[in-house]
């Protein structure tokens, strides 16, 4: 709901600024302008090598200009990829990313309403501010601690070693962005809950949940690109192949095949394809998911 | 709506004890699963600092070993070094260029719009997709120069310590311009057209407004994107581990590579676990200069969303 809002009013500022760009469009901004049209040529001459390299055969690649389109497109590096097992280290990838996301952002909403509604409790004050400092811990900082706690609780080389401590790194931002939405609904919809005699259970879940609703999409998006695309948890917890998640299998790919460039490319194009389905489809939401917290 | 008459006061105060009872159980497994794999780690790290454990093994207190080799050894204030440059030189190529392209995809046009789309990409990649990718593109046998037959592009990019770095801050830069890009994208279309109509009719020039109103009302803007930028190329890990290993030789082993390095290859988690203390504290002293810089408590609110 927010977000269609927020939509139409960028859509009136739009209609107000292409009336004033008509009048400073006599001096164009060819500072910007240049610097545009070059970045988009230094982000989009990698993603094309990428993909026209990912259809050659080995041989071909080697003998043609490495711009020039492959003159008889192959599948065969396709192939070789899906033989190497990405079916599974997909599968686990989103295992991980759901198993992480759905409870991370259950528990920051349950954690951002109880401290909104609490006010001054001295002890919901003083774990919001644990979360508040939480932000500023790096996962890189706390990573042999993360590993002796899951060695201890059996945990090494199974997908939960990855979940729990992504969970754990995911709730700071998420509790923050939440409450900061919570904290503008209006009182007197609690206020009308409270003496329809609902308690604060009903009034989470019939009141606060369907209102967040988009925030919740919104901190979904940033901790499942975060999860999906996450690799130092995978590379220190995780030893048997059967257990990868795409990143980390990306990576093992790329030093067994390393010479192969074309199926290391493929492997690249497979293992994006997921998150650029979704950009495609849901473009805005999943842009102002990613700044979060950030953008305000 | 108004609240009704006040209730009696006893029985007010029960149901408000019940309620916030309920409201402590509603957070509580967001407190108990950050506590455990979070705080507990972060303190963690600092008593592992003074033990001495091979990653596998029995943990023995092994008092301030670690801290005396750590801090002896060269390859600290090197590692310091590393991690330095990378912060300042991602910071310095990062910052002017996503403020020019921010202004640039704030306009509404339509091939602007366009732009943006594509713009955005790298923003989808993981960190490993994109080091893998840069790494087959650079090959010096196997990449883009060799098939092209360009001697310039075809240099040991990532074999001679300075292009290694070179080559860092630039996949860094693909990597992380779009995303502040977007902040800045998103915090130029909110500054006021009225101030910039003021300024046209005062016959003030693009150049002059974009100095004049653009860039002190972006000032809260650059400084949450900065702080970002430094705080996330602190601990840089992914992107150099899988482009160098933080070489050649060292010259890439920033903390988080010469952390890694000491704690799961090399195997001493005493050590390990002192750099990331010193990882910890530095992050602390940067982000509150960062804050001192910054200045003034209308910043707060965004710093916190770090």
């Amino acid at each position: 709901m927010a977000t269609s809002l927020r939509a139409g009013a960028r859509q009136a500022a739009g209609g107000q600024k292409r009336r004033s760009r008509g009048r400073g469009a006599r001096r164009p901004n060819w500072l910007a302008g240049v610097v545009g049209w070059l970045w988009l040529l230094i982000v989009l001459l990698p993603i094309y090598w990428i993909v026209i390299t990912s259809f050659k055969t080995q041989s071909n690649y080697f003998q043609t200009n490495p711009l020039a389109p492959p003159t008889a497109p192959t599948l065969e590096n396709y192939q070789v990829v899906i033989e190497a097992d990405f079916a599974r280290y997909f599968i686990n990838s989103v295992i991980v990313a759901l198993g992480a996301i759905v409870p991370a952002v259950l528990v920051s909403f349950m954690a951002a309403y109880a401290i909104v509604r609490a006010g001054d409790q001295w002890l919901l004050r003083s774990a919001n501010s644990l979360f508040l400092m939480g932000l500023a811990i790096p996962l890189q900082a706390a990573i042999i601690p993360v590993y002796l706690i899951i060695i201890r609780l059996h945990l090494y080389d199974t997908l939960l070693a990855i979940i729990l401590p992504s969970i754990a790194f995911a709730i700071p931002l998420s509790v923050l962005v939440l409450s900061n939405f919570i904290r503008d609904v209006p009182k007197e919809l609690f206020d009308s809950m409270r003496v329809d005699g609902a308690s604060e259970w009903v009034t989470l879940w019939h009141l606060a949940f369907p209102l967040t609703r988009p925030a919740l999409v919104t901190v979904s998006i940033y901790n499942g690109l975060a999860i999906w695309n996450g690799f130092l948890l995978p590379l220190i917890l995780i030893q048997s192949p059967e257990q990868r998640t795409l990143p980390l299998a990306l990576w093992a790919f790329q030093g067994q095949y390393s010479v192969n460039v074309p199926a290391v490319l493929a492997s690249v194009v497979l293992t994006t394809l997921p998150i650029l389905i979704l950009y495609v489809i849901g473009r805005r939401q999943l842009l102002s998911g990613l700044t979060a917290g950030f953008s305000k | 709506m108004v609240a009704p008459p006040a209730a009696p006061g006893t029985r007010r105060a029960t149901s408000r004890g019940r309620r916030s009872g309920s409201l402590i159980w509603m957070a509580l497994p967001a407190l108990l699963v950050f506590v455990a794999f979070a705080v507990v780690p972060l303190l963690g790290v600092l008593f592992l600092s003074f033990t001495s454990w091979d990653g596998i093994g029995v943990i023995r207190p092994a008092g301030f070993d670690s801290w005396r080799s750590v801090l002896a050894d060269p390859g600290l204030p090197h590692a310091l070094w590393v991690t330095f440059v990378v912060i300042a030189l991602s910071w310095a190529v990062q910052t002017p260029l996503s403020i020019l392209l921010g202004v640039f995809l704030a306009g509404h046009q339509r091939y602007r719009e366009f732009l943006a789309v594509l713009f955005f990409i790298p923003l989808l990649l993981s960190s490993v997709a994109i080091a893998i990718t840069y790494k087959a593109l650079l090959d010096p046998n196997f990449g883009l120069g060799a098939g092209l037959h360009i001697p310039l592009l075809t240099q040991d990019w990532l074999g001679q310590a300075r292009l290694a770095m070179g080559v860092i801050i630039f996949v860094v830069s693909w990597q992380f311009i779009p995303f502040h890009t977007l902040i800045y994208q998103g915090a130029v279309r909110q500054i006021p057209r009225s101030m910039y109509e003021a300024a046209q009719l005062d016959g003030a020039g693009r150049v002059r407004m974009f100095f004049r109103i653009t860039l002190p009302q972006l000032k809260y803007t650059i400084i949450t994107s900065s702080t970002l930028m430094v705080v996330g190329s602190l601990v840089f890990f992914d992107l150099i581990f899988v482009l160098t290993e933080g070489g050649p030789g060292d010259a890439t082993r920033n903390l988080a590579l010469d952390m890694y390095k000491r704690g799961f290859q090399a195997n001493l988690m005493g050590q390990a676990s002192a750099i990331a203390v010193i990882l910890v504290l530095v992050g602390l002293a940067l982000a509150l200069l960062l804050r001192r810089i910054g200045g003034g408590s209308s910043s707060t609110s965004q710093l916190e969303g770090v």
